[in-house]
């Protein structure tokens, strides 16, 4: 793409809007940037935590006397010897809260629990500790098939979202329809393996306690950890300067963290904990897998007279959350009948939770190859079907979409990857080398949640500027956007502004997830800098001195590092001058910022974009290769397009793993994940990217929040799944219905 | 990982006499046996440090045009060795389709003779496995294989050999040079790795502190250069183990072919030399067909250990494959995805 | 046991006194030096975030125990840069953002050196993919990396035209 900002995004004297490099990237690129585990206070011990190799049942004993015997071994933790907690771990805390497995008892719930802690001098020393264990167990069947667990009615999917919606009679619908698509849909269990595995090192001081760990909402992991240790909130310290990656996994409490923590506590020493990646796969949540089932009436012109989606998805036997695959289908093609609902399933593994748009990302898989599926019952080109089910309303409410630029989306998508002349049938299409090549599309679609978040703005003496807020840069570039927006609203160079943020002692800048950070803690940011420039402003007009001076009516202008009487451009004075002459050090601009409920509830809010994908596939051993993505988004004002690219390349190789990748193996037999490591749980390496184009699609949205900013990190992954499986069948003519894609799918 | 002594030994001598204590184990690059040894699949007691022994480390040409691979050479010195490529380019190819660049600047050429089965339940130390625990049973039996053994398995193993290097090894009649207790000897590659039968727990045919000293190819393998390839089929396009692979190197004299070379990679416990189908092809053309009758050869015995048929079929279609591209002669240079489906020119489909 | 190991780490010599022959480089580098640019991501050879350089060479050093590399030349990401003066695959990351989280991005830029050095790829793309193909970057970092890697090989094949010139 060109990096070259749409004009409807660079605003006068601003820098948001422009393409700058990654106010990190020097710390990052030169292993100066600290992650969690790079911590090393004085005296710290290791902790290493043994898991459990059955995934139901309990232990009987564990060989605490031969770990102890281990040379260098400090303690061992058990459930009989674990120290208290003040609040019950298997009390759900509010909002995002998990029971939590921290040895309260002997009991296993799935495999990869924690069952014991080891502490000792040496990493070496912790690790060797707890293989030695040696736990026996009374091992109960395991239940993690689709065939095994209890079904329910979840009160809930996600997070605390609705499990149904229904709009009109889909019944009638489908009764009255031309034809009827009926298409079942299984999606895998997904575990985020971000690069960096969780972590913690912990040391307290007293009844304080200062934690360096990655996490993706700091204020509320706080006031989470103090309920769990009996402390006031502001007795716990995190420091987040950088996540290596989160994905969702490092929203939420785990229990491996606490029970380092307690160590720390109850040994008067820091500890560090590292998971290893093996245990990634069990304690720190997962995406669900899902069995799902479309129900498509089409009319004889290609239009939807209703659509029914319902998935059965998995969460734990002790825990609720619900990838909320279903409600994709709810906001983005018109049908005059609409339902979607869920079904839980409970089964013996860790409790999953939001992994990189959760429920939007397994929904939106399903639903995009059901509507190629239609498409192709209805002898049309994919995108014109989608065209003819385009929702000019929020399909079912009938609210108006605060923007949606996705026509421009298809557009621009279209023409740019060269859609236009796809042969409607599958196997048309060959390369010179003899390879199957198939295009696919499929729309992406993602909600623009708003968190709540504070930030403080300072001006300074000197005219520059610290703006602080509690945020978190886990990859998406918060550092750089927050300092973009922040100037803009300062009317500063971001070379002026200085921003603290990664530690929770700072303003709360809300929750890293849900695509919604730049928003939320920008929006805090824009506000406390406009409140800041609101107080110089004051000064300046009050002061017979100012040029300024009585222009309090007329307003004043800030850019630049200056204020610019509004009618008047030979008038202005520094921040620097201003401030001197009134004697002050610095002007503490702050803000707490929030959603305007009123345009929350006449809009619908949405990210939109469509993704086109070539496949070549080898026409005898079926090996698959994604050989091009073109992704278009429209996601409001973009405060800096080469970030967005990232986030949008990043979530569409998520799409390629989702489609052709990842999937935890079980062996239902003992309910142990057989491939937890990063040789056999594939992700895409660089070779199985050779091509990825996104195209910045502008679109103002005055309703979204004063910034005008959507979210950009999860869209990717919605459309690009779908995108790619229909371009398999297009290659192949075979239909993709369960994912990943495997070789026998392909070689029949 | 447990606590261990660590042994550097100065000769070759010194280091077999040091490996004939009990619970030793030797260290190459560590790039297999450290990673088993923090998973807890293997616990040596005494590490012995091969890699600076005096002499191993050598490519050496012999008169004749064979070539004499010291063990402690490393994966990717031997792969970019430019002779060495021209000769054996199905070798080279190989050995830059496996693993990543990193760790093939560390194995060693011997380490990858002493790979150990990737099989999940061999690296699952909760699980059964006869060749982990003698005598334990076989979990994969049952279990998630649909990556196990199609030829060669036994009820007491299902698990394949996940060497690359491997392959075109067997094909091309190597042979393993060895030192230990009793002297030196050597043996041919082919019988170097075994079929599990009933004692799938011995794994090769290594005495007991027997040491990998060398590989040597012979000069009559080199006759394979103009037409020799190495093809894997993976789950992603690096960077992955094969779900089936082939080697195929064919002399063509007018025409006709006059030796054929094919081995199969990942279907067995070892890697799987196809006799009778290089037997076909001696004096046939290079048909299709002819090559469609060969690979029904190699996979004459196959049958699926789990839920693996899939295999038979994929590795029937790489045996032709490979044989195609042999046939249509070794790329003039390395190709940018080394043994990849996407690295040929042509991809002419053979399945109707 | 103790082991007298003698390495030569970005530059600088030193002896290491090692109480435990199980300590590998990637540990003995993180854990013991303070030296903790160099990032674990899997500690089993299968994500290239501990790639480091011994003598040269591009390695996991997760799978590499400290009791083996006497005498070993070692450079990690903290020995890249001359002062303040980034290496030019630094910069080039920088500029092709070819990271997001940073996390892998240590592993994925000593990889590029080595690989640059190694001088297998000349510039195709293609061959660049596949040999930074042992660094796992979870964000999606690839597009960037890969343009990073072949304007970096450009920049420094530049730089030596001009030295030797």
């Amino acid at each position: 793409m060109s990096l070259d900002a749409p004009s409807t995004n660079a605003r006068y004297g601003s820098n948001a809007g422009q393409p700058l490099t990654r106010r990190d990237g020097v710390l990052k690129v030169t292993g100066r940037a600290t992650y969690a585990a790079d911590n090393h206070p004085d005296g710290m011990l290791y902790a290493v935590t043994a898991v459990s190799r059955i995934a139901r049942g309990r232990v009987t004993s564990l060989d605490v006397e031969a770990t102890k015997a281990h040379p260098g071994v400090v303690e061992v933790m058990t459930p009989a010897s674990r120290p208290p907690l003040a609040h019950d771990p298997d009390e759900k805390m509010p909002p995002f809260g998990f029971r939590i497995e921290v040895l309260q008892d002997s009991t296993v719930r799935y495999a990869n629990q924690p069952i014991a802690l080891v502490i000792a001098e040496t990493l070496e020393a912790a690790t060797e500790g707890a293989a030695l264990l040696n736990p026996q167990y009374d091992a109960d069947e395991p239940r993690t098939g689709i065939d095994d667990g209890l079904r329910f009615d979840p009160p809930a999917v996600g997070v605390g979202g609705p499990p149904k919606a229904a709009f009109g009679d889909v019944e009638a619908g489908l009764a009255k329809a031309a034809q009827v698509l009926e298409r079942d849909y299984v999606t895998p269990a997904q575990y985020h393996n971000a690069m960096e595995p969780h972590a913690v090192v912990a040391e307290w001081d007293g009844d304080h306690v200062m934690l360096d760990m990655p996490n993706q909402a700091l204020a509320m992991s706080c006031a989470s950890y103090a309920t769990y240790f009996g402390i006031p909130p502001e007795n716990v310290t995190i420091r987040s300067p950088f996540l290596g990656g989160g994905f969702g996994s490092k929203a939420i409490i785990n229990g491996p963290q606490i029970l380092a923590i307690l160590a720390a506590r109850a040994l008067k020493r820091p500890v560090k904990l590292v998971l290893s990646r093996a245990q990634m796969y069990g304690p720190v949540g997962h995406r669900g897998g899902t069995w799902q089932k479309l129900r498509i009436g089409l009319n004889n012109d290609g239009q939807l007279t209703a659509l029914h989606h319902k998935s059965i998805s998995a969460t734990s036997s002790f825990d609720d959350f619900l990838e909320p695959a279903a409600n994709a289908s709810t906001h983005l093609y018109a049908s005059p009948a609409l339902l979607s609902e869920h079904e839980g399933i409970r089964l013996d593994t860790g409790t999953p939770g939001p992994m990189r748009a959760p429920g939007e990302a397994s929904g939106s898989a399903a639903l995009e190859v059901a509507i190629d599926e239609a498409a192709d019952a209805c002898g049309m080109d994919p995108l014109d079907f989608r065209l003819h089910n385009y929702a000019e309303t929020e399909p079912g409410s009938g609210r108006p979409f605060s923007s949606k630029a996705l026509r421009e989306c298809y557009a621009e998508g279209a023409k740019r990857f060269g859609w236009a002349g796809r042969p409607l049938a599958s196997r048309q299409m060959r390369d010179k080398n003899g390879f199957l090549v198939g295009w696919g599309m499929g729309t992406a679609l993602f909600p623009c949640p708003h968190f709540p978040a504070e930030a403080r703005a300072t001006l300074r003496a000197d005219g520059t500027a610290l703006v602080e807020t509690a945020g978190a840069d886990m990859g998406q570039g918060a550092w750089t956007a927050l300092a973009q927006i922040a100037a803009e609203a300062l009317g500063l160079d971001p070379e002026q502004v200085e921003l603290h943020s990664g530690i929770s002692t700072l303003p709360d800048g809300g929750i890293a997830g849900g695509s919604g950070h730049t928003a939320s803690a920008g929006l805090a940011l824009n506000n406390a800098g406009k409140d800041a420039i609101a107080q110089l402003s004051e000064l300046a007009t009050n002061d017979p001195a100012s040029p300024l001076f009585g222009a309090g009516n007329i307003g004043v202008e800030a850019r630049a590092g200056r204020l610019y009487r509004r009618d008047d451009e030979t008038r202005s004075e520094s921040y620097a001058e201003i401030l001197a002459r009134a004697g002050r050090r610095e002007i503490v601009g702050t803000a707490k910022a929030s959603r305007d409920p009123a345009a929350a509830e006449a809009h619908a809010m949405f990210s939109h974009g469509a993704v086109f994908a070539e496949v070549k596939v080898d026409p005898d051993l079926g090996q698959i290769r994604v050989t091009r993505l073109v992704g278009a988004f429209a996601a409001g004002r973009i405060i800096n397009p080469r970030l967005v690219e990232s986030q949008y390349f990043g979530g569409m190789i998520w799409g390629v793993s989702f489609a052709l990748h990842e999937e935890a193996i079980i062996d239902h037999r003992t309910g142990r994940i057989m491939n937890a490591d990063l040789a056999e749980y594939h992700v895409p390496i660089n070779a199985d990217i050779p091509s990825l184009e996104a195209i910045l699609i502008p679109e103002n949205d005055p309703f979204v929040n004063a910034i005008g900013v959507k979210g950009v990190g999860e869209i990717g992954i919605t459309g690009t799944v779908g995108a790619i499986a229909n371009a398999i069948w297009h290659a192949t003519g075979v239909r993709v219905r369960k994912f990943p894609v495997r070789l026998e799918d392909i070689i029949g | 990982m447990n606590r261990f002594d660590f042994i550097a030994p100065h000769n070759i001598s010194e280091a077999v006499a040091a490996a004939a204590e009990p619970g030793s184990a030797y260290l190459a690059a560590g790039t297999n046996l450290l990673d088993l040894m923090k998973i807890g699949v293997s616990r040596p007691v005494r590490l012995i440090d091969i890699t600076r022994l005096p002499g191993l480390d050598r490519i050496e040409w012999q008169p004749d045009g064979g070539v004499r691979i010291g063990a402690m050479v490393r994966n990717s010195d031997l792969a970019y060795d430019p002779r060495f490529a021209r000769t054996f380019p199905a070798v080279a190819e190989a050995l830059l389709s496996g693993a990543s660049a990193q760790l093939r600047n560390a194995a060693t050429i011997g380490g990858n003779l002493m790979q150990r089965t990737r099989c999940a339940y061999f690296q699952d130390t909760a699980s059964a496995c006869n060749r982990r625990v003698p005598g334990s049973g076989c979990d994969a039996l049952h279990g998630e294989n649909r990556l196990h053994a199609v030829v060669g398995w036994s009820e007491h193993c299902i698990a394949t050999h996940p060497s690359d290097f491997c392959v075109p090894l067997a094909a091309l009649d190597a042979v393993v040079e060895l030192e230990g207790p009793q002297g030196k000897r050597e043996i041919p590659l082919e019988d170097f790795h075994r079929l599990p039968g009933e004692t799938p727990e011995q794994e090769t045919a290594l005495a007991p502190a027997e040491l990998i000293v060398a590989l040597r190819l012979p000069a009559e393998a080199a006759r394979f250069a103009a037409n020799a390839r190495y093809l894997k089929l993976r789950e992603r396009t690096s960077y992955a183990f094969a779900v089936v692979s082939a080697a195929a190197a064919l002399e063509i004299n007018d025409g006709v072919i006059s030796h054929a070379r094919l081995a199969l990679g990942a279907i067995a416990a070892k890697p799987w030399r196809a006799r009778e189908a290089e037997a076909s092809l001696a004096g046939a053309e290079p048909t299709l067909e002819a090559f469609t009758r060969a690979a029904g050869f190699a996979l004459a015995d196959a049958r699926p250990s789990g839920d693996n048929a899939f295999k038979i079929e994929l590795a029937r279609r790489i045996a032709v494959r490979a044989l195609i591209l042999a046939a249509e002669g070794t790329p003039e240079v390395m190709p940018a995805l080394p043994a990849s489906p996407f690295s040929t020119t042509p991809g002419a489909s053979h399945v109707a | 046991m103790s082991l007298s190991i003698s390495l030569t780490i970005n530059g600088q010599p030193r002896t290491i006194a090692l109480d435990d022959p199980r300590v590998t480089l990637l540990d003995l580098l993180r854990e013991r030096l303070d030296l903790t640019g160099t990032k674990k991501g899997c500690d089993r050879g299968q994500c290239g975030a501990c790639t480091v350089l011994v003598d040269g060479r591009r390695i996991n050093s997760c799978l590499s125990l400290v009791a083996s590399l006497d005498g070993a030349d070692v450079q990690t990401i903290e020995g890249l840069a001359d002062g303040d003066a980034l290496h030019p695959v630094q910069a080039a990351f920088i500029e092709a953002d070819g990271f997001q989280c940073g996390y892998c991005t240590p592993g994925q830029i000593m990889s590029a050196v080595g690989l640059i050095k190694e001088g297998h790829a000349s510039g195709d793309p293609e061959r660049v993919r596949e040999l930074m193909s042992g660094n796992i970057c979870r964000c999606g970092a690839y597009q960037g990396i890969t343009e990073a890697v072949l304007e970096a090989q450009k920049v420094m094949a530049d730089k030596k035209g001009r030295n030797a010139a």
